[in-house]
């Protein structure tokens, strides 16, 4: 059966979590809800799943591009137009580790950029269910659930404390 | 560092959104006089460009005068957004949350306007084009076998310059990702679809917000070391040069970086208080944080005095003839010693009098002052280091000579602090120039703890 998403505003976070807990007793997968804010709560204040994610290779990876096209820059421009002054190699290194050290860390942070955008699933080109009110402080709880299971849901969110339930089909109830 | 009375997530938007929203009634009056000072700059800028740099007061040996100047003190401005988002951030100080916003767009500001002195300087600005393009889209002037020479530091510079105005632009706009989704549920129409756009989508789930507070670390992280280059590289624009002998010590590095924290730093309070009288923002930048600033600054301040105590004793020290003649003109002879007592008076003396006391601190008339007077101090340092030096490049007296900027110049100069202070009104227009959710954090996690028969705010603070 298709899944149909539901949302539950909630007006403080014990609400919201004791939502979370209600749904993880019904059998609903952690997978399946998410919790909307408009501000960063500590994490796990809702009970929520643990995201997994690897930003931090982003950089890391980077920073070797940034390197590698550093050296290069340098190094072949040096060979390049080699100018000797006063009997000195070509390839001298202290000037080229300026150049080289703001290639990697500019690229290390291009790629942080990226990895941030990219883990956090952005740009959603499709936004899905949604309400203006939790950027006013209230708080989202976004239940994805089988169709027929929407009544349900909209009652056991209800029942947590939702000051008001959405769904797309245009149900709503306080 | 929880003075002021608790607010709730619909007061903090609409109090904060009150510049974009709600635009005040003399903003575009203000708007309309910053411009024409920027556009009588910029006409002055293009009458030195035909006419040629006998319009200024350039001359040999002060080939380097107001605009490398002015150069240099917007690079230090800049500073202060890494110094104030990154290491606060860092550190989880809980006052940096209605600062660090206003700082970071006052960097790229800052670095912006810096980059257009060099580019003045140079007299013929579009050929500069070829520094980095010989035919459209193709780097580097290779057509004719010439490729930059990376072994000066004025190539070091825009390198690091860039660098750190492209991981500032970066920094600051995935900052007003969750910002921008506030904008787009409080917009309608054309606004409605560029904050939509801004916003790529943002709903506030777990995994964004978890990824958006590493992300405020770990560009902290990366950043800071970008922020101590610039400055490091920018001073080697005189450090390396060997024939301007004043110019010529080790010390430069730290002395810019601290030297431009200092700025920076009190150019953000100087902003922070306008923003408070202009948009009314009492409950966010409170007398606390302009006091912890204050404290900050002290600890900078001395810092700096330190390194400036230190450049010149070095100086001193070596009892070079030439470096001697410098010093000579710095502290005895008339006008250069009054701009020296002046500069110091104001860069540390004044300011730091006045810092120590607490109601001085917390008096905002007083703490804009002392802003104003580090800035003017520190404008003055970079001009003192710079023309004397040049000034008595030479080894025999009659290569000595002085500089006397002309009318072009002023009015350039002063068209660079119209531009920044245009711009960053404009985009008080577009973006909140105090973080929402950096604000509504703060409001979660504040409570109360009661010792003995006194209750104190206080706040939670995550590991």
């Amino acid at each position: 059966m298709a899944k149909a998403p539901i949302l539950g505003l909630f007006e403080t976070a014990d609400h919201a979590a004791d939502a979370g807990d209600a749904l993880k007793a019904a059998g609903v997968s952690q997978a399946d809800y998410d919790f909307l804010t408009d501000t960063p709560y500590p994490e796990g204040a809702f009970g929520e799943r643990e995201e997994p994610h690897r930003i931090y290779i982003f950089p890391f990876v980077g920073a070797l591009i940034g390197l590698t096209v550093g050296i290069m820059l340098t190094s072949m421009t040096q060979l390049a137009y080699p100018l000797t002054q006063g009997g000195k190699p070509i390839l001298s290194l202290p000037p080229m580790a300026v150049v080289t050290y703001e290639s990697t860390m500019l690229t290390a942070i291009v790629f942080t950029i990226i990895g941030i955008i990219f883990e956090s699933r952005l740009p959603a080109f499709k936004q899905g269910l949604y309400d203006t009110r939790i950027t006013e402080g209230y708080i989202g709880v976004l239940v994805n659930v089988d169709e027929d299971q929407l009544g349900s849901t909209q009652a056991l969110l209800t029942q947590a404390g939702a000051i008001d339930v959405v769904r797309n089909d245009g149900g709503s109830a306080a | 560092m929880q003075e002021g009375k608790p607010l709730d997530s619909r007061q903090v938007n609409r109090e904060l959104l009150v510049s974009i929203l709600n635009s005040p009634k003399w903003f575009f009056g203000a708007i309309a006089v910053l411009g024409f000072i920027v556009l009588v700059a910029m006409s002055s800028a293009g009458f030195m460009i035909n006419q040629g740099f006998g319009v200024t007061g350039l001359n040999r040996p002060v080939m380097w005068g107001f605009f490398i100047t002015n150069f240099v003190f917007w690079i230090g401005i800049s500073h202060a957004g890494v110094m104030l988002s990154a290491i606060l951030r860092l550190s989880k100080a809980e006052w940096r949350r209605p600062a660090t916003r206003a700082a970071e767009i006052l960097t790229v500001f800052s670095l912006m306007t810096a980059m257009t002195m060099p580019l003045i300087h140079t007299g013929r600005p579009w050929r500069t084009v070829y520094w980095i393009y010989t035919l459209p889209f193709v780097p580097y002037d290779y057509a004719r076998g010439i490729w930059p020479n990376i072994r000066t530091p004025l190539v070091w510079d825009p390198s690091a310059v860039y660098t750190y105005l492209t991981s500032s632009i970066l920094f600051v706009l995935v900052a007003l990702i969750p910002d921008f989704a506030v904008l787009r549920d409080r917009t309608t129409g054309m606004s409605h679809r560029i904050y939509g756009m801004l916003a790529m989508g943002w709903q506030g789930n777990a995994r964004q917000w978890k990824l958006q507070i590493i992300a405020g670390v770990l560009l902290s992280a990366l950043i800071l070391p970008v922020f101590v280059s610039v400055h490091s590289i920018v001073s080697w624009d005189f450090g390396m040069a060997v024939s301007v002998k004043s110019w010529h010590s080790t010390i430069f590095a730290p002395y810019f970086v601290v030297g431009a924290v200092h700025s920076g730093v009190s150019a953000v309070a100087f902003v922070l208080i306008i923003l408070r009288y202009i948009y009314g923002w009492q409950n966010y930048i409170r007398h606390e944080h302009i006091d912890a600033l204050a404290r900050l600054l002290i600890v900078v301040a001395t810092g700096w005095f330190y390194f400036f105590v230190m450049e010149v004793v070095f100086g001193f020290y070596g009892r070079e003839a030439d470096e001697i003649a410098v010093r000579n003109l710095q502290f005895t002879i008339s006008p250069w010693n009054i701009w020296m007592m002046i500069f110091v008076g104001m860069t540390y003396f004044l300011p730091v009098s006045i810092w120590l006391s607490k109601s001085l601190r917390r008096n905002l008339w007083v703490m804009s002052l002392a802003c104003i007077f580090v800035n003017i101090g520190m404008w003055l340092e970079r001009f003192l280091i710079i023309v004397p030096g040049l000034a008595r490049k030479q080894l025999l007296t009659f290569d000595w000579y002085t500089y006397r900027p002309s009318s072009v110049e002023w009015i350039i100069i002063i068209g660079t602090f119209a531009l920044v202070s245009m711009l960053m009104l404009t985009i008080a227009r577009v973006v909140p120039l105090i973080p929402l959710y950096d604000i509504k954090e703060g409001e979660i996690l504040r409570t109360e703890i009661k010792i003995g028969r006194v209750t104190v705010p206080a706040v939670f603070r995550e590991d």
